[in-house]
This record gives C-alpha cells, structure tokens and sequence, in this order.
C-alpha cells in the first residue's frame, strides 16, 4: 500500500472504539447479572470503568508521541504502514495525512475509523471514532471521573433497594458520554446525547418514590428535549448544506464531523445555512448545558443521588454542549462570525447565564443547589469563552471544572452523609463541621478556591485565561461581566463554605435527630420574608432534603444501613469516600498546570496537544484513492498549500481545506492576573465579614434588612423565584399554550370526533334497523318460512299415499312396476 | 311356440297373484298370492331354461324355491304374532296411521 499516515498510531488510537463499548458491555453485564454477584453488579461498574480510563490514558500516551513526531518532521518519512493496514482491513480512513503546515505547526491527523451502521436511501450512517486531542482529553476525563465516582458510590448509596440499577444506569451513561466524546459524526453524537439524556432522567428519579422526584426527572427530560430539537434541527440544516460538498472534496458525506468543520470553513458554504444550523445545534446546547434560559432544570436535577449530580450534573453530562460547540468550533465559528468579532449568541446567553445564575447561588440553602447554580454559572463562563473565540481557555476549563466541582458534589455527598443526617439543609444541618469532618472540610476548601480561581488552584489558570482572551479579542465588556462573575462566584462559595463548615452547629450537625418531615418543610427564614405569603415554593419545587427523609421513612433502601451511624452525631466519613474526594482535590490543585500560560510555553500542554492546528491541507496535489469499497481505504497524501490567510478568516485557495480556524491567543499579562486576583479576593473577604455578622454574630443591621427595606425584599424575591423563570414556564407557557391547546383539543375530541362516532352509531343503527324490517323479516325469513310452508303442504299432498295399508303398498308397487313396464316397452319398440 | 305357452301361463299366475296381493285382506291368503307370484316367476325361468338349453334358469329356480321358503316361514311367524296380539289377520285393520 502507500507510506501516507507516517503518523503513529499504535493500539490504543486505533481502537479507541473500545473505550465506550467497554462500559456498554459491561451495563448489559449488570442489568443481566448484576444482582446475583456478590457486589451486586458494582464490581463490574467499577471494573468496565477502570478499563475504560487505562485504554484512555493509553489514547492519551499515543496522541502526544503522535503530535510529538509530526512536530519534529518525521512525519512524511514513511513507516508503519503495516499496522495501519492491519486496521483498514475493517475501517476507513477517509483524511488528509499529516503535512506541515507553513506557519510551522504541522496538521496533525486525527485518528478516523467509521465502520456503517445502516444504509437507508443511498445515505449511509456510521457509527466510528474522530480521536484528537479534543476526544483524548474528555476520554480519560470522563472515564476517570466516572471511575472515582462509582468508588464513591459503593458507599454512598449501600443498602440501596435499586444499587445494581443504580450502577447500570451509571455505567451505561459514562458510555453513552463516551460515544458521544469520540464520535465520528452527527448521527454518532445524536446517539451518545440521548443516551445520557436516558440517563439522567433514570438517575434524577432514582428515588421515584416520591414525587418530587420523578417530577424533577420529568422537569429535566422534557426541558432538555426542547434543547435536542434543535440538535435534529441543526444536524438535518448543517447535512443539507454540507452533504454535496463533501462528496466533492472529501469523499465523504454531510454527516462526518471531519466533513462539516472543512465545509464550514470552506468559504462555499451559505451564510443562511451555516447561521440556522449553528442557531439550532446551540439551542441543544442550551437545553443540555444549562444556558439560559433552560437552565432550570438543572438545580431541580439535585433531587438525584449526590453521585449523580456529581457525575452527570457538573463535570460532564452537562458539559456535552460544551463539548459540541468545541467539536463544531468552524460551524459556529463561521455561523455566528466569530472570525470578525462582535457580540454573538453564544457569548451574550454564556454571559448572561454566568451572571443570573451566581445571583441566584446566594439564595439557595440547599448545598447541592448552590453547586448546581455554580455548575451552571461556570458553563455559562465556558460559553462566554467559546463564544469570543477563546478555544483553548474554554476547553481548559471544562477540564479544570470536571475536578473542582466533582470533588465539591462528592464533598456535599460525604457531608450528608456522615455530618448531616442525608440532609443537605446548610442553615438547618451544618455548621462547624469542619472539626468533625477535617479531610472533607478541607478538599471542600481546596476545591472551593479552585473554582474561586485562588493561585496557584486550578480555576485560576483556566478562569484566568478566559478572561485575558475574553478582553483581548475585543469583548471589554464581557470581560467585566466575567470579573463579577469571578467576583460572584467567590462569595457565593464563601457563604456555602461558612455554612457548612463554620460557626455554630446546627441541627444534625449539632447531633440532633429530626425523624419528621417536618423539620425539613419550608419554614420562613430569617432573611425571607414571613409576610410576604410567598409561593416560595408553589410549584411543587424538589427538595432533596425532603426527598431524603420521606424516602427513609418509607424504609426506602438508600437508608437501609439504619441509624446506627448517626448515633455519634457527626463524624468523617469512611475512607471509600474520602479517597475519591482526596483524589480529586488533589487534581484540582495540580490540574491547572497544563496550560499554565504564565509560565511560558513547556507548560502550555493542551495548547500544544489538544488545540488542533489551523492548517491548511492541500487535497487536490497529491490525492491517492483506492477504489473504495467495505474493507478498503481511501488515504489523500496532502501536503500544505502554499500560504494563505489564517483559516477562519479567509477561504481556503481551491483544492485545498481547513479543519479548525486559527483562534487568537492572548499572552498572559501579570497586571490581568492580579486584578482577578485582587477581585476573588474581595469576594472572599467580603463574603467572610458578612457571613461572620450575618450568621455568626447576627448583627442587628443585617438582620431582617428584607423586612425593612423594600428593595433589598424586591430584589430577595426576585432571586428567591428564580426571576420567575418557573413562573413563566409554567403558568404562561404551559398554561398559555398548552391548556388552550387542551381546551381545544377537547372542544373538538367532544364536539367534531365524538360527534361523528355518535352520527356513524346512529346511521348504523337505522341501517340496521332497515335490514331487519326488510332484509332480515322478509326475505330471509320469507325464504324460510316458504320453504317450510312448502315442504308441509307437500306432506299433506302426499299424506294418503302413506296408508300404513299393505294391499295399497302392493298395488303402488305393482302398478308402479306395470307403468315401468309399459314405458320400458314403448322405449323399445 | 312352446316358450309362448309358458310365458303365458305365468302371466296369468302372476296376474292371480298380483290380484290376490291387492285384494286380499287375509295375510295368509296375501303370501300365498306372494308365493303364486314367485311361482309364475319360477316358471318364466325354467321355461327359458329349456329353450335356451342352458342350466342356469333352473338352478336360479331351486334357489328361489329356498329363498320362498324361508320367507313363507318368516311372514307366517309375523303372522302369528300379529295373531296372538290383535286376534285378527285382517290387514287394512292393521295401520295406526292417521291419514
């Protein structure tokens, strides 16, 4: 064959399709089995999972020596065609070969393999792997994610009556996530989308029993499918306007995601279809990722385990628009005009989502609900950042966010479960526990100033970075929004921190037992207003907390391990808990310094791995095809093309393409650094001193300030409802819309449909009626009647003949045998 | 002509028997007229028999003479049943038809 890909690619590229069948095997393995193993089918959960995260790393491993030899020039030198061959034997490799590009950083090829699902039409789906740097990174992100989640759940949910469903459901979801993450083209990521949409609505109403519950799965199901409208929507928008093109250049189809992003910044593509097909994939990205205004689905989304909202509802399920906007970067790219600047939808709904929600952190008393306005905040900032151009610092904070937030869930997960009685009540359970749960308490504060984006955390690079590369493309004024952001979230971490884990105990942190519901009912708080008879909760609002306790009650499973625990009152929790939680914290010190920009470019890793290089790839030169076919391979050898303008901002010269536009990055300023250091810190100390007077010494200015100053009471309601957001949705929307909708589907189910039932009832009646009188009584009957009257008058007419008199009998018979006679002779004669 | 002659004879018997058979009320009297007409038949075959030259008719005849028998014996038994239960022979007396 021909020396194209030099590249090497090695096992684990080449069969990264193993990553998510692994888990995927291993949820039919549960479901199956699951409940007759002595672990109850976590084993194999945990097992498929730690496969899954070393066959990543080992992606990982392969990718960077791949990027390393294209770097260094060996890349056209020819090689190990052998094993690339062994693996076309059964997939297609349909891309351009690494080329140097002429701005020195050479294309480097992701890893494609497709084999065909179904054809239908002439339209052939696939379902195959897209490895780049992109798919590596969230690869061994969420396998390793997953896994320390499923460890930490062996404890968490012991005793639970659905454990093995609990862990299936897991497990499948890590595979649908990971579908999705390598997927090779649209219909790939559909898949992988809805199947973390199963599960989420599985694991949100893991705990059915009670209402909230099941309402929240249903809330966050039916909200998130608005999203995936657009998802369908987009994908047929963006396949129609590529679907040509791509069998022209490419050889390949509208589908391909390799295809698309070539497409896009092709410069053949029309502006209408690449600005509705970009609208309506990131409206799936706003129902999936939290955006307003959709986001409200996930604080309700709480009412699940805390595993779950750990896994699924912080660092990765919900990252999925994230993902996609990413994997998509040319389609936005060139759909929203990214390239010339100005504001656009997706910076303008992430700024406006990363405001809106950190407000309403502050009004949350539910621990878990403050992390899910965090987490929705934080998606809002990485939006923000994709949306002005900021590729990198947006996926480097997915990255950074996954281990600071996971490790705050698992934190809130260990506090109520060992501190606070499974409630997650801050102002009514916590407080002070920093004594009892000192490991907790401190991954708690570690991964809090990493979110914070304290030096030298995490979140401070990653944040950091968005904000430089914000205000450096030209967005001054999101770049302020992002310092308040910044500001915002500070404080709002510093409240939940003081809460939970200083002043006084309160409730079961202080050891106390409420086995009632009703200490966890709404009761008016000190700051909320008693008189304002608010519907604080009128829609039937989930509270975990509640959820918790009823489920207990009902001697539901998760509480199966009884009250013997709680006997001591607080205490730290056990060590498959806290190592999880270690683990994590760890990562969110440390991860930060993979794209430490302040610190040159050896540390800028994921810049130089992750990011893909704007190159332009020649096609036309040196196009090599083998007849294609199933099992054969089609390789283009694609040198560069001679210089042009950066991909993105012009097109590409003819015969040649581009994969990715060339994205702006800022160089780090210490003057930026500092301000955001200096804004975080005012956030935290401002948030302290108030904590301190407000909770602490319960300082009589502050105090009832809500019920003495009628805007501060406004702007708490405000919050407090959540800008009416539910409100609208359903008392105006569902109720404007839908109950019309009903009205009038009833108006016509009574009036058009019922109608015509009873006419076509009544006709068929007097049809009915008719036969009887006419065809039933008279010639049916007639008939019988006339065959009966007949054969008794024939009996009559003949009755005489049977005289029961023997000498009549001789004479019939005689005279009969004389009259044959008679005529046997006249025939003879 | 003798077969003519024959064939004459037993026309009349059959023609006595056939009379006795209609006429008759007796029931002994009718299967006697039976057995004249089994005798006119009897005597057809036995008359073609000689001319034909052949055996055949007159076998068919002791045959017939048998099976005659056997019926004379039969219809007698009925008739003394009918005897011993109605103390008449008479048969238009033995219907219980209605018509």
């Amino acid at each position: 064959m021909i020396a194209a890909d030099a590249l090497p690619t090695g096992f684990f590229l080449d069969y990264a399709w193993l990553i998510p069948l692994v888990p995927a095997i291993g949820f039919a393995l549960i479901i199956g089995f699951g409940k007759k193993l002595p672990y109850r089918g976590s084993e194999i959960g945990i097992a498929s999972m730690a496969i899954s995260t070393v066959l990543a790393v080992g992606a990982v491993v392969q990718w960077m020596q791949r990027v390393n030899t294209a770097d260094s020039g060996s890349g056209s030198a020819g090689g190990d065609g052998g094993a690339l061959e062994s693996v076309n034997g059964f997939a297609r490799s349909v891309f351009p070969s690494a080329t140097a590009g002429e701005n020195g950083e050479p294309y480097v090829e992701p890893v494609i393999r497709t084999w065909t699902w179904w054809q239908n039409g002439g339209l052939e789906f696939g379902l195959g792997q897209h490895i780049d740097g992109l798919a590596v990174l969230m690869l061994s992100l969420v396998a390793f994610i997953s896994l320390l989640v499923q460890i930490f759940s062996l404890d968490y949910v012991r005793g639970d009556r659905r454990y093995t469903h609990f862990f299936a459901a897991l497990t499948l979801f890590s595979a649908g996530m990971l579908v999705m993450v390598l997927a090779e083209n649209m219909v790939q990521i559909i898949l992988g989308w809805e199947i973390m949409g199963l599960c989420s609505f599985m694991l949100i109403g893991h705990w059915w029993e009670d209402t909230a519950n099941s309402k929240a799965a249903l809330k966050a199901f039916f909200t998130v499918r608005v999203g995936d409208i657009g998802l369908l929507v987009g994908t047929a928008i963006i396949f129609f306007g590529a679907n040509q093109w791509a069998i022209d250049n490419l050889d390949s189809h509208g589908f391909s995601v390799q295809a698309i992003s070539a497409w896009a910044l092709s410069g053949d593509a029309g502006t209408q279809v690449l600005l509705w097909g970009s609208v309506a994939l990131f409206i799936a990205c706003i129902g999936k990722s939290g955006q307003f205004p959709l986001h409200t689905w996930l604080p309700d989304a709480m009412a699940g385990p805390t595993p779950v909202s750990s896994l699924l509802h912080s660092s990765t399920m919900v990252v999925a628009g994230v993902f996609l906007v990413a994997r998509l970067y040319p389609v936005f790219w060139e759909g929203l005009a990214f390239g010339p600047g100005g504001l656009n939808l997706i910076a303008i709904i992430g700024a406006i989502t990363l405001v809106i929600a950190a407000l309403l952190a502050f009004v949350q008393d539910d621990i878990k609900k403050v992390l899910a306005y965090s987490t929705v905040s934080q998606l809002g900032m990485m939006m923000l950042a994709l949306g002005t151009g900021a590729w990198l610092p947006a996926v480097f904070h997915v990255f950074t966010h996954a281990f600071f937030k996971c490790c705050l869930f698992l934190c809130a997960g260990s506090v109520s479960h060992s501190g606070s009685h499974h409630s997650f009540d801050m102002k009514k359970d916590m407080g002070g526990l920093v004594k009892k749960m000192p490991w907790t308490a401190g991954a708690w504060i570690v991964a809090t100033l990493a979110l914070t984006g304290v030096f030298p955390f995490a979140g401070f690079f990653s944040k950091d970075e968005i904000i430089v590369n914000v205000g450096e493309n030209g967005y001054t004024t999101l770049m302020w929004i992002a310092y308040l952001g910044a500001f915002l979230t500070a404080a709002y971490m510093t409240r939940a921190t003081y809460l939970t884990f200083f002043g006084e105990p309160r409730g079961a942190a202080a050891g106390e037992h409420h086995d009632d519901v009703d200490a966890h009912t709404e009761e008016p708080h000190d700051e909320a207003l008693v008189a304002a008879g608010h519907h604080l909760d009128a829609q039937g609002e989930p509270e975990p907390g509640v959820g918790h306790v009823a489920a207990a009650r009902a001697d539901d499973g998760h509480d199966g391990h009884g009250h013997d625990d709680h006997a001591h009152g607080p205490h730290e929790s056990g060590k498959l808990i806290l190592v999880p939680v270690v683990i994590l914290a760890f990562l969110a010190t440390v991860s930060g310094f993979t794209n430490a920009v302040p610190f040159g470019e050896d540390f800028e890793i994921l810049k130089r791995y992750v990011e893909p290089r704007a190159a332009v790839v020649d096609l036309e030169d040196a196009r090599l095809a083998i007849a294609g076919g199933p099992g054969e391979a089609l390789q283009l050898i694609a040198p560069s093309a001679a210089a042009v303008d950066a991909c993105g901002f012009a097109a590409p010269p003819d015969g040649a393409v581009c994969f990715f536009p060339a994205v702006n990055h800022a160089p780090f300023k210490w003057s930026k650094g500092f301000l955001a250091l200096g804004i975080v810190g005012a956030g935290l100390l401002s948030a302290w001193l108030f904590c301190v007077a407000f909770y602490g010494r319960r300082d009589r200015r502050l105090v009832g300030l809500t019920d003495r100053f009628a805007p501060a009471r406004w702007g708490y309601l405000f919050l407090w409802n959540k800008y009416y957001l539910d409100h609208l949705y359903e008392r105006v929307i569902v109720r404007g819309v839908a109950y019309p909708i009903a009205n009038a589907a009833y108006w016509v189910n009574q009036h058009v449909i019922d109608r015509m039932v009873d006419d076509s009832g009544r006709g068929t009646r007097q049809v009915g009626e008719f036969m009887y009188r006419n065809i039933d009584q008279r010639v049916v009957d007639g008939a019988v009647n006339a065959s009966g009257t007949v054969a008794s008058e024939t009996g009559h007419v003949l009755q005489p003949v049977q005289s029961g008199k023997v000498n009549q009998y001789g004479a019939l018979l005689f005279g009969a045998a004389a009259v044959a006679g008679i005529v046997l002779v006249l025939i003879n004669v | 002509m003798l077969a003519a002659n024959f064939l004459l004879l037993s026309a009349v018997i059959f023609c006595i028997g056939v009379f006795g058979v209609i006429a008759r009320r007796n029931a002994v009297l009718v299967l006697m007229s039976i057995e004249l007409i089994l005798a006119a038949v009897m005597l057809n075959l036995v008359a073609f028999s000689a001319v034909l030259g052949t055996i055949d008719g007159q076998v068919f005849t002791l045959f017939v003479i048998g099976v005659a028998a056997a019926e004379v014996g039969v219809g007698l038994a009925m008739v003394l049943m009918v005897y011993r239960n109605r103390r008449s022979i008479a048969l238009d007396e033995l219907s219980e038809m209605k018509g």
